[in-house]
């Protein structure tokens, strides 16, 4: 046992943050509402002149407890709650848990409905990567490109605000399928889409990916190996760029992922430039993938026929999806009721996270902010 | 000499990226007439229209003899996660001397909606929609607790 007067005891060892200075000369705080951090993120920095000597992540300032949440609500309403976690992937959130109350009922989604899922899901994740790649360049001090991003996104966010109703936290994705039918607007748009974006994604890359001052800043920079990216649970995007193989799309194939061509994007140099390209090009992956299904799209109901009240089975079941943050996993435990017995969300953010102090160990106090900037971070999903 | 040399083909493509990327927000400064981009919100209220989907809020649909499709059975506040509908219904007595349930109050509670349509895909006879109305903020918590059935309303024949 551990009781309270000893951890009082143990700190005065310490310091009065908790934090091991390990012979440091500084210890700063960065957060919780500090701008950079994209959120409530608290971080306690130990500092020997200005290289970084730990690097310790406190959590819980939006802890909501969606997980306890969830197991008061049916299975039909706990899927809005997940929106509010990764809010900027909210549709495939939401399509994770649709997928395991799916698993259960063993429910066959019709045609027409997993391709609208997945054209929904690879919107989200353009629009994800847009916003990221504005508040990347922000991070290390261009303002600019965080207004072209947030010009193309405004396209996306009307096509989703025109089927789904919502800009951000849509709920689009029911058990069985999808809630409305697409507007009849919707193929139109997204072609006009494709078609402007195709010529300002070649502008991302003039203007910041080709720049010498953005290189310098990332080059060499937050750098994790293969191996480490493993042990420490690393997903998405980010541990792509230390050439882990680790996207679900490709590993387990959800919905039409297996039907439709794009590449699992991989670089191997593990620093903040590899996360970064890989970004940059699954922007363009993404973008065959939608171009490939715009016009294919089955006809036939949207949402298979389900019960008025869902009961799962006694059992256990899980699924998993790629986020635009990683892999992202749901874990229902069903006592055979109408509300589950256990909820756990597996989030990419949260081992994300717990490698930046690996990263940043041994770097200067001026990249921490870039490197935070390629985890792509977003912190409400981190705490949940 | 290498070194010279690398050096300053690395001066060179630095001020060349540079200057690429100057190039682009000159161009965009010098085109900022034509791709106008940002709506001023206020001013753009007349012209500004909401897709059909948009949620605003949660109304019920009255025609012109003021009659709604609500019949008080209370699929909507199951279906909804946080608590916003609650209903009270009432029984009326119908032409042959029978009792029948019937909505007396739909009590709607827009400060914990979250609008997430679940309400209106649980309703069996589409009585109640999402309407395009997005300016809520009023002074007193009070005013965002809304009755939705028009007073004197009553449902429509046929509707059970």
């Amino acid at each position: 046992m551990y009781r309270e007067t000893q951890i009082i005891e143990d700190r005065s060892t310490v310091s009065p943050t908790g934090v091991d200075l390990e012979g440091a000369d500084l210890v700063i705080n960065v957060g919780p509402q500090h701008p950079a951090t994209h959120g409530v993120l608290h971080l306690v920095i130990a500092l020997n002149g200005e290289t970084i000597k730990k690097v310790e992540p406190h959590l819980g300032y939006i802890h909501r407890s969606i997980e306890k949440m969830c197991e008061s609500l049916s299975y039909r309403q706990f899927i809005y709650v997940t929106s509010r976690m990764d809010y900027l992937s909210s549709h495939i959130n939401n399509h994770g848990c649709a997928l395991c109350v799916e698993k259960g009922l063993q429910l066959e989604v019709p045609a027409r409905a997993q391709v609208i899922r997945v054209l929904m899901d690879e919107l989200t994740r353009l629009a994800s990567h847009q916003l990221w790649w504005g508040a990347m360049a922000m991070d290390v001090g261009a303002l600019t490109p965080f207004f072209l991003a947030f010009r193309e996104r405004e396209m996306i966010n009307d096509i989703m605000e025109e089927t789904c109703g919502a800009r951000l936290t849509m709920n689009y994705m029911v058990p069985g399928g999808v809630m409305v039918d697409i507007h009849p607007d919707f193929q139109r748009r997204v072609k006009e889409f494709i078609t402007h974006f195709k010529n300002k994604i070649d502008e991302y890359d003039e203007l910041v990916t080709g720049n010498v001052i953005f290189q310098n800043r990332t080059k060499n920079v937050g750098y994790i190996s293969k191996e480490d990216a493993i042990s420490y649970g690393m997903s998405g995007p980010s541990a792509r760029g230390s050439g882990v193989q680790c996207d679900i799309r490709k590993l387990y194939p959800y919905e039409v992922y297996d039907k439709v061509k794009f590449d699992e994007i991989i670089e191997t140099d593990g620093d903040s430039f590899a996360r970064y390209m890989v970004r940059m090009k699954e922007m363009r992956q993404s973008l065959s993938i939608v171009e490939q299904l715009i016009d294919n799209i089955p006809e036939g109901d949207f949402q298979a026929k389900t019960k008025a009240v869902l009961k799962l089975p006694k059992g256990e079941f899980y699924s998993r999806v790629e986020t635009a943050r990683g892999d992202f996993g749901v874990y229902i435990i069903s006592e055979g009721g109408t509300t589950p017995y256990r909820i756990k969300f597996r989030s990419p953010g949260f081992s994300n996270l717990s490698a930046l102090d690996h990263m940043a160990r041994g770097g200067k106090i001026g990249d921490l902010v870039a490197i935070m900037g390629t985890l792509d971070l977003v912190i409400p999903d981190i705490d949940r | 000499m290498a070194f010279l040399k690398n050096y300053i083909k690395e001066v060179f493509s630095a001020v060349r990226s540079s200057l690429k990327g100057m190039g682009l927000t000159g161009y965009y400064a010098l085109h900022h007439k034509k791709e106008k981009i940002t709506q001023q919100y206020p001013d753009n209220r007349d012209e500004l229209i909401l897709p059909e989907r948009f949620r605003g809020e949660v109304v019920m649909l009255h025609d012109e003899n003021n009659e709604h499709a609500c019949t008080g059975c209370t699929a909507c506040e199951l279906a909804c996660p946080n608590a916003t509908i609650k209903i009270i219904t009432k029984f009326d007595i119908t032409p042959e001397g029978k009792k029948k349930k019937a909505l007396d109050t739909f009590v709607y509670h827009l400060e914990l909606c979250t609008m997430c349509n679940l309400c209106i895909e649980a309703c069996p006879t589409d009585a109640i929609k999402m309407a395009q109305t997005f300016e809520h903020s009023v002074f007193d918590r009070n005013k965002l607790t809304k009755v939705l059935n028009k007073p004197g309303s009553k449902i429509k024949e046929g509707i059970e």
